[in-house]
């Protein structure tokens, strides 16, 4: 898909624009019928794309509860946000850290387990699957095992360290530990990255490795010189998703903690959802604002990601 | 001849440790790749084997692993409290419309975009990929608020309606599929004289059959484990899904420590999903590659 961002750019630049008034007859029933097939996806990106991403940016500017219209109030929700709500600066900390941290444990471990999975290891599948079930488990039942799993005195967990001599730990009680518990419970889906990278390493040929060790290049030069380079679409893609995705934490936060314990596992959108769905009245303007300021904090991390990827990702001759 | 017996033997030396290294390699490899299975998997084998464990045996510190006596009764009282069969259907039908829509208009969509020329195609697809970067929580309120005003709050519309108007990120698994259709099957079809929607129905929709499993396989998990949709469109308790029922039933006054019956719900939850899952792994690890591969 990076690469189809990339080809339809190029595309776009390619093409001398078609105006309707200059095609054949026949150019134009092939259009007719290319926007027939897809009306319902124009009409669904201004239904659930286009108008809520306005709607949103000039609730942000009103009060609004739902039942009574929106009320003006200019920037207020936003100079409040800024100057005088603490939990705002608190849950993107927060999500900072479970960004960075699951990024990481994503990327790295993932990226790590299907090189070795790469390594005309027998039973394949088998690891694959046993890698990859437990991020198919819908994410009420994930969390409520997790619970479990993370219990101070008799989970799953604590028992584990203990074999390290490592005492327990009060996961969600222990403002330090709470967001470690949810990075390490997100571990449960580097099967999906790593899948995803196999798959990749997999299309690597042969003969550049080959070509490789009759140079002389050993493992580790073999990795830094071919197998990452040529990974690095792949690479950028992920952490782009996973960025985009973490940002966004929200479900497993919910259920487990709901932000206990002292708002150390308040997460945004956690922050935001009890604005709009929890307090009474319902702050939808003031979540609203939130929004958009998410919004823009992950653009801006798309948009650095994206432009700074010139630089470090590596595409093949031509692609398609 | 004396230093090739030398070079020989200094060769056969290296032999042997490049043999050793290779097994000590492979032995860690198998370690680490042993571990991490254990590392995944035990959470889930723990929740199968003690929704079947009494109560107090649950709690017990170290951990144990078998149900020292089986409990299959834990299910059936998880049941008393949780109405499975209507969280079941309801469920059902959300995934079933879901997966009708999902698949009848992005397969349309991508067909349009595949096949077809017409003016500002290409910027029409990428604000396409675009809206695939767009949080959630920006739509979140103001689409609420519209369900709201339409009086569409405690029904299954606003998890289901929306799947009918496509659904960007499967359009461009199908769009990928349908261009590597060859164009000859399509020229055939037009020259015997089928008309466009034969075309699309006769010709295309049976080649892309691998393509739509996928997106089924993809629907299908969408719909049975979403949560956040579910929790603020329906209220009534007669219209819960699985995930919030199971949710309910373990946030239930009097349940936060009964553990085993809140396994034993999780895992009538999650067998649905791995049964899938085993049957159709195949797909499952292909939508997956689709989702984080170059097109």
């Amino acid at each position: 898909m990076a690469t189809a961002f990339g080809s339809q750019f190029s595309a776009l630049r390619r093409r001398r624009r078609e105006r309707w008034r200059d095609l054949s007859p026949m150019r134009k029933r092939e259009a007719k019928f290319g926007l027939l097939f897809i009306a319902p996806w124009i009409v669904g990106v201004l239904l659930f794309a286009l108008f809520p991403f306005v709607a949103s940016f000039v609730l942000s500017f009103t009060k609004y509860n739902i039942v009574a219209p929106p009320k003006w109030v200019g920037a207020e929700h936003y100079e409040h946000i800024f100057t005088d709500d603490p939990l705002f600066l608190k849950s993107l900390k927060n999500t900072a850290v479970y960004v960075g941290g699951s990024v990481a444990i994503r990327i790295v471990l993932g990226f790590a387990l299907a090189l070795l999975l790469n390594t005309k290891v027998r039973f394949l599948g088998l690891w694959r699957t046993l890698f990859y079930v437990p991020s198919v488990v819908p994410i009420v039942a994930l969390s409520i095992v997790w619970l479990y799993v993370l219990n101070a005195r008799a989970g799953l967990l604590n028992w584990f360290l203990g074999f390290f001599g490592i005492s327990r730990i009060r996961w969600f009680a222990d403002p330090d530990f709470a967001m470690l518990a949810f990075l390490i419970m997100s571990t449960t889906w580097v099967g999906v990255t790593m899948v995803i990278f196999l798959a990749g390493l997999q299309g690597i040929p042969e003969e550049y490795y080959d070509a490789a060790k009759i140079d002389g290049a050993n493992m580790l030069q073999r990795l830094r010189r071919v197998t990452i380079p040529l990974m690095t679409p792949t690479i950028y893609l992920n952490v782009l998703i996973n960025i985009i995705g973490a940002f966004q934490v929200f479900t497993q936060v919910f259920i487990m903690t709901g932000g206990a314990p002292r708002d150390a596992t308040r997460t945004y959108v956690l922050h935001l959802f009890d604005h709009a769905f929890q307090y009474l009245p319902p702050q939808m303007g003031y979540s609203s604002a939130l929004a958009w300021i998410l919004f823009m904090i992950i653009f801006a991390f798309t948009a650095v990601i994206v432009t700074t990827s010139q630089r470090w990702v590596f595409y093949q001759g031509s692609e398609d | 001849m004396a230093s090739t017996s030398a070079a020989q033997t200094e060769h056969l030396r290296s032999d042997s440790l490049a043999r050793v290294t290779r097994f000590v390699g492979r032995v860690l490899l198998y370690g680490v790749l042993v571990f991490m299975s254990l590392w995944f998997i035990a959470p889930l084998f723990w929740m199968f084997m003690s929704s079947f464990m009494p109560l107090e045996q649950v709690g017990v510190f170290p951990v144990e692993w078998i149900p020292r006596v089986w409990q299959p009764e834990n299910y059936t009282d998880a049941l008393k409290f949780w109405k499975f069969g209507t969280t079941f259907r309801n469920t059902m039908i959300i995934t079933i419309f879901s997966l009708v829509g999902d698949i009848g208009s992005c397969t349309l969509v991508a067909y349009g975009f595949a096949r077809f020329r017409f003016p500002f195609r290409d910027t029409l697809f990428l604000i396409l990929l675009a809206t695939l970067m767009l949080p959630f929580a920006v739509r979140l309120i103001p689409v609420y608020a519209a369900y709201d005003a339409i009086g569409w709050i405690d029904t299954f519309y606003p998890l289901i309606v929306p799947n009918f108007f496509g659904n960007a990120f499967y359009i461009f698994i199908c769009r990928q599929f349908f261009l590597g259709i060859p164009q000859d099957l399509l020229d055939a079809a037009k020259i015997d004289g089928a008309s466009e929607m034969r075309i699309f129905t006769q010709v295309m929709i049976p080649l892309a059959k691998p393509a739509i499993v996928v997106i089924a396989i993809l629907s299908f998990q969408n719909s049975w484990n979403d949560f956040l949709g579910p929790l603020i469109y329906l209220k009534d308790p007669d219209l819960h899904t699985l995930a919030i029922g199971l949710y309910k039933f373990t946030s239930l006054p009097g349940q936060g420590g009964i553990y085993n019956q809140q396994m034993a719900a999780s895992v009538m939850m999650v067998l649905p999903v791995l049964i899938v899952f085993f049957l159709f792994q195949k797909q499952f690890i292909q939508g997956a590659n689709l989702s984080g591969m170059k097109g």
